[in-house]
């Protein structure tokens, strides 16, 4: 999977979990670009991302990931779809 | 909408859930107001989120007060100001085995347990008391999952000093609070999170990171059995079941294979399992659903299929058989006008998908299960929660057998030219007088679920009715109604407030069951006398209308009453002064509850 397919994806899911169709991730956005982004809709999209991916996330690194490029990367690794 | 009915997509749920909760908010339909407050010993956004969905979809809007995260012991103990203030219709006390204080130890005596197992449970008995007397509203509480792990293996369950025992032995004392208080409310997560997988529903990570107590994916399952708690609460219950045959409930195309060819029975695993399918039907029946049948048939071949001689069913636990070539969607909406009960109040079982959509696009409200293979049918309906039991009373028991009943008085009526002589035949007598205490289940239950004739539509919760039974400013009546074909239980309730001489209707509702039998008149009689007695001069009555209830928007008028105002939402006030009037009803012969 490309890095491209991955971002497309992903755009889809942020765009599903905060409600809104104007959202762009890159590989830098953070938590601090998306206005509803809190620690509790992050379980939230964490979940949807798994889901999307067919890939589960280790317990350290869904507190460790920067932003939305480490979500990427990890992905690439470890997707099943 | 099918996204929120079962099996419900829970990744589907999560991921979409602000637009779904959008659209829903959006779809101008009319939901009553409720206020829940949740009491959590874990983190508690996600669920109340579900909830909310749930009860959105089930015409409930839900304003939600949160504990502060694992406050639910402060909360009910010491309320804040705010929690004073927001009044809770009802109180949800989200706790789990991770909020058990102090589970025993190994080297603990038998004392020493018993100890730990009363202090446990006094502590909760504490809660609920304080939650009884400052809110006066229904409690959910859930009960304990189980260990996520054993220590001691299989005797676990059996030790004394066992996790797994303790937790059992947990649950029961809480099962004998439920039995013995009303208005006291089980959330099974014990059962839940074994349906969904014990090892998946504890996953410790969510609680390790989020202090969310099951897994995030099966917060949607448990907000559904929450949801189906507090829905039945508010009398959200379906009542009728409106099945198909050929291939629903039984294998095969009666009318093409005949009777002998059709799969009913013990002879393979496809009739045992339509066997098994008809007694849960059979079940649901003495629950109280009423059956019917709603069939692409011959009448006659219908009939043979269900009196096929290894079925479970038989033509006679149905109280209505629609067996013929209409449109099923007509053929259920007459069934529905038949038993006196609204369309949506129906789930209409069919294998086929097709006549499913039908039915769903043609009739609002009517549920229509997905069916799609025989082994699946019981949980698919079970897991449903249509039918959700939050009160069971002697009526629920019998109500086949009441509507069954009013068929044959159908077809009494049908033989006399006179409506006043077939009255007559049916040699009707009521009981009407105050509330007394092994009614009240009933009333209440009336209360929460009559829709089409009901006045004030107002709902009562069992703790609302208790104070309302108490209280020296309340005229209060029930009114009981037999005839020559049998009991019909409990049909009418009207509730009167007090103030100077005049009494102020707050309540007053029938069964569509026995309208049109004078029982409305001998209420109302039976008020006036009453009201006498306590030198009250004036009745007045009110009439807000709502989508369901135009059938009684001129009551008070052919009562006799006049129209002294109206608003622009066609709420209406109605008057009657009491000097002059005359006892209205002809054909019931009148006892009070002493007389019984």
């Amino acid at each position: 999977m490309t890095g491209r397919e991955i971002f497309s994806r992903l755009n889809k899911v942020f765009r599903d979990v905060f409600d809104d169709d104007s959202i762009v991730v890159r590989p830098d956005t953070t938590a601090d670009d998306i206005e509803d982004w809190d620690s509790l809709e992050h379980i939230t999209l964490i979940s949807a991302v798994e889901k999307e991916f067919g890939m589960k996330f280790k317990m350290g690194e869904i507190s460790s990931m920067k932003n939305v490029g480490e979500m990427a990367h990890i992905i690439s690794s470890r997707a099943t779809r | 909408m099918t996204e929120l009915t079962y099996p419900f997509d829970s990744s589907y749920l999560i991921k979409k859930r602000k637009s779904l909760r959008r659209e829903l908010l959006a779809d101008e339909s009319v939901r009553i107001k409720k206020k829940i407050a949740v009491f959590g010993g874990s983190t508690t956004n996600e669920i109340i989120n579900m909830i909310e969905l749930f009860l959105l979809d089930a015409g409930i809007e839900p304003e939600f007060y949160e504990s502060e995260y694992a406050q639910y012991e402060q909360d009910a103990v010491f309320p804040s100001e705010e929690l004073l203030a927001f009044k809770p219709d009802i109180v949800f006390v989200h706790t789990t085995n991770r909020n058990i204080r102090a589970f025993p130890e190994l080297t603990d005596s038998k004392e020493a347990v018993a100890d730990k197992l009363n202090s446990e449970f006094a502590r909760f008995e504490n809660i609920w008391s304080c939650i009884h007397d400052r809110f006066n509203c229904p409690i959910i509480q859930n009960n304990f999952e189980m260990p996520f792990y054993r220590l001691m293996g299989n005797k676990d369950c059996s030790d004394y000093r066992g996790r797994t025992n303790f937790i059992t032995r947990l649950n029961a004392l809480f099962y004998d609070h439920a039995e013995k208080t009303e208005g006291f409310y089980i959330n099974d997560i014990n059962y839940l999170s074994a349906d969904y997988g014990l090892k998946e529903w504890s996953n410790p990570s969510f609680w390790n990171m989020y202090k969310y107590a099951m897994c995030f994916e099966a917060i949607p399952s448990f907000a559904f059995s929450v949801a189906n708690i507090i829905k039945s609460i508010y009398g959200k219950n379906k009542k009728a079941l409106a099945l198909d045959l050929d291939n629903t409930l039984w294998g095969g195309v009666v009318g093409d294979d005949g009777v002998d060819g059709i799969e009913i029975g013990q002879e393979n695993g496809v009739a045992q399992s339509y066997y098994e399918f008809q007694s849960y039907i059979k079940q649901l029946k003495s629950l109280g659903i009423l059956l019917t049948v709603c069939s692409k048939n011959d009448h006659e071949n219908a009939i043979a299929g269900l009196e096929h001689p290894e079925g479970a069913l038989k033509p006679d636990d149905f109280i209505v058989i629609k067996a013929n070539w209409e449109n099923k969607d007509r053929n259920i909406a007459e069934i529905a006008s038949e038993l006196n009960i609204l369309p949506e109040s129906i789930v209409f079982v069919d294998d086929n998908p097709a006549e499913r959509e039908i039915v769903k696009a043609q009739l609002k409200g009517v549920q229509a299960p997905v069916m799609d293979s025989v082994e699946s049918y019981i949980t698919t309906i079970d897991r449903s929660g249509f039918f959700e039991v939050t009160s069971f009373s002697d009526d629920d028991l019998k109500r086949n057998e009441m509507y069954k009943e009013n068929a044959m008085r159908s077809a009494q009526q049908a033989s006399f030219a006179d409506y006043g002589e077939y009255l007559k035949s049916l040699e009707m007598k009521a009981v009407i007088g105050d509330f007394i205490p092994i009614y009240l289940a009933r009333i209440t239950q009336l209360t929460n679920k009559s829709n089409q004739f009901n006045l004030t539509t107002r709902r009562y919760t069992q703790t609302e009715m208790e104070a309302v039974c108490a209280s020296p400013d309340h005229i209060r009546l029930y009114g009981k109604l037999i005839d020559k074909f049998g009991d019909n239980g409990v049909v009418s309730v009207v509730i009167g407030e007090k103030r100077g001489d005049t009494l102020h209707i707050d309540l007053w509702l029938m069964s569509c069951r026995v309208l049109k039998r004078d029982m409305e008149q001998a209420m109302l009689d039976t008020l006036v006398a009453r009201c006498r007695e306590s030198g009250i001069k004036t009745i007045r009555g009110y009439y807000y209308p709502t989508k369901k209830n135009s059938m009684v928007r001129e009551l008070y008028g052919t009562f006799g009453f006049t129209k002294i105002s109206e608003d622009e939402d066609g709420n209406t006030v109605w008057e009657l002064p009491l000097e002059g009037y005359t006892n209205q009803n002809r054909y019931i012969e009148v006892t009070d509850n002493e007389q019984q």
